[in-house]
């Protein structure tokens, strides 16, 4: 219980520092995004200074191919299926990301318009304020649902491959050693998998931890292996799968509809008639259920946000990192080798610590989830 | 905003991988990994269990050996001091018999020696009593050889005699 609130506290303290950071990034990226959009046309033409935080924000967030490198002004990117869903009566349209050209040509009656699919006509433009910096930006087009294979869907595909495929192997290789000593793989999972199992089931659930085994051990290593996978910055690496928002959601959502599922009265009982507590704490206004009910569903909003918070932000301070060299670059070449050393020493050390953080956050996520589903199943004491 | 607002597509496309990944992996990987698992651990707690009573038997059963080599050690001692008392008894008993024969050998020497002396001495006796006669003959005979030695003895005889 100390760890946990220890990790609670930390991880909200983390969390503010990096919304914080968040809130001061994102303005700087629409700005820029901006430029981007309006300049679309007049951008080869000038000489553009090398803009960190669309960098930043084009590695971070989703996109609609796979963005590899560039030579000079030509960009080398992957093209990623399509798959849109026009609720106007066209429904399903199919086609490669390619044919929209980096957002500089309109398809089948669709552009792409900071990175969101929307039709020809659409302009639809929100404007931002913030830090006294006027930004617009695109909002989706409502109607148009975008099932796209993106660039962290095949991030998504190709860990879930390696996932099965190394834990088969591993099931197969105790199954072909029965009542051996592990070997090879094995014995580098093993004691992962009994940690999980001695360490985090057992302790947080109790004697009915073996129905919750393979989630747990699931979410562990999807998480830790999908964090491990962001860090390698070459395909098929480098996706900021468990950095954003919409993977940590449904991760959240699992726990979630197994802690709802999984509990029993006694788990109600605390919620809308909590024992213990004085009656006017419940009526005539019911402060405490409200308290409670609200509970249940800030436990896993705070596992969204503690997941893709992390991740994100140990993202962001790398990519930071990289960008100083590029930015004491455009100042003088002596600069940006200068400052090289002291980046790549400090991505380096940031790097390393990403690699904790990678098993850290994969812990977390998996306690925290046990315990939910042991608090679920507390019996009356 | 981009950034925090969750898309329709990823959360598609993230329920659908995860739900095949938890459900594949559960039947295929984990299943067999915790079965494995817990039936070594099962194994190795019994293995632990059975040396744990094998110790206890050995343990017992050095006991018995101990309690059995005791008592033999008990009965030895008491086979050794009966056997002691038996041959003690013996050597007592042979030398009371022996002591006995002798004392028995030593008196019936005596008896024949007294026997034999008493016999030697009534020989002794009548070879004197002879030996006496022949002498007492053969002075007679040299005494009464002239007329008037024999009338002296006579004479002499008859003073002793007195008559009273």
């Amino acid at each position: 219980m100390i760890l946990k609130k220890f990790w609670g506290g930390f991880s909200s303290f983390l969390t503010t520092a990096i919304i914080a950071v968040f809130l001061l990034g994102t303005s700087v990226a629409m700005a820029n995004d901006d430029s981007h959009t309006t300049d679309s046309h007049t951008e080869h033409a000038e000489k553009k200074g090398f803009d960190a935080g669309a960098m930043i924000f084009n590695h971070v967030l989703d996109a609609h191919s796979w963005h590899v490198m560039d030579i000079g002004e030509h960009a080398i990117s992957v093209p990623l299926p399509i798959i849109i869903y026009d609720q106007n009566g066209s429904g399903f349209h199919f086609f490669m990301s390619s044919r929209f050209e980096h957002g500089h040509a309109a398809y089948d009656g669709y552009k792409l318009l900071d990175n969101k699919i929307v039709r020809e006509s659409y302009t639809e433009h929100e404007v931002a304020t913030a830090e006294g910096e006027h930004a617009e930006v695109a909002v989706e087009e409502p109607g148009i649902l975008d099932f796209s294979i993106t660039k962290n869907v095949v991030a998504l595909f190709v860990s879930s491959f390696i996932i099965f495929f190394l834990f088969v192997s591993v099931a197969k290789t105790y199954k072909r050693r029965k009542g051996q000593a592990p070997s090879g793989v094995q014995n580098f999972l093993e004691p992962i998998i009994l940690f999980i199992r001695d360490d985090i089931a057992k302790d947080s659930i109790g004697h009915k931890y073996e129905k919750y085994m393979p989630y747990l051990l699931t979410i562990f290593f999807f998480i830790l292996i999908n964090n491990l996978m962001g860090l390698v910055p070459i395909l098929p690496g480098g996706a900021n799968l468990t950095g954003n928002i919409s993977v940590t959601l449904v991760l959240a959502m699992f726990t979630f509809v197994i802690t709802t599922f999984s509990a029993n009265k006694n788990y109600w009982v605390h919620i809308i008639n909590m024992p213990g507590v004085p009656w006017w704490l419940k009526f005539p206004l019911p402060l405490m259920p409200l308290v409670e009910i609200m509970g249940v569903f800030t436990k896993p909003f705070v596992l969204m946000v503690r997941l893709f918070a992390n991740i994100t932000a140990g993202h962001i301070v790398i990519l930071g990192f990289m960008s100083m060299i590029f930015i004491f670059g455009e100042i003088s070449p002596v600069a940006g080798y200068g400052v090289s050393v002291v980046s790549v020493a400090f991505s380096l050390f940031l790097s390393i610590l990403e690699i904790l953080v990678a098993f850290i956050q994969a812990y977390v996520f998996t306690l925290l989830s046990a315990l939910y589903f042991g608090m679920a199943m507390e019996e009356e004491h | 905003m981009d950034l925090i607002m969750p898309g329709v597509g990823l959360i598609f496309w993230m329920t659908l991988v995860f739900s095949l990944l938890l459900i594949l992996l559960k039947k295929f990987a984990w299943k067999p990994i915790m079965d494995s698992l817990r039936e070594r651990e099962q194994d190795i707690s019994s293995s632990l269990a059975m040396a744990k009573q094998t110790k206890a038997e050995m343990k017992q059963l050095q006991a018995d050996n101990e309690k059995l080599l005791q008592l033999a050690r008990e009965e030895r001692d008491v086979i050794l001091n009966e056997a002691k008392t038996t041959k003690d008894q013996i050597i007592s008993e042979a030398k009371d018999k022996a002591q006995a024969e002798a004392d028995r050998i030593v008196e019936s020497a005596r008896v024949n020696i007294e026997n034999e002396k008493r016999a030697a001495l009534t020989e002794i006796k009548t070879q004197v009593a002879e030996l006496s006669i022949e002498i007492a003959e053969k002075v007679l005979k040299a005494e009464l050889s002239n007329k008037t030695e024999q009338n002296k003895l006579v004479e002499k005889q008859l003073e002793n005699l007195n008559f009273n």
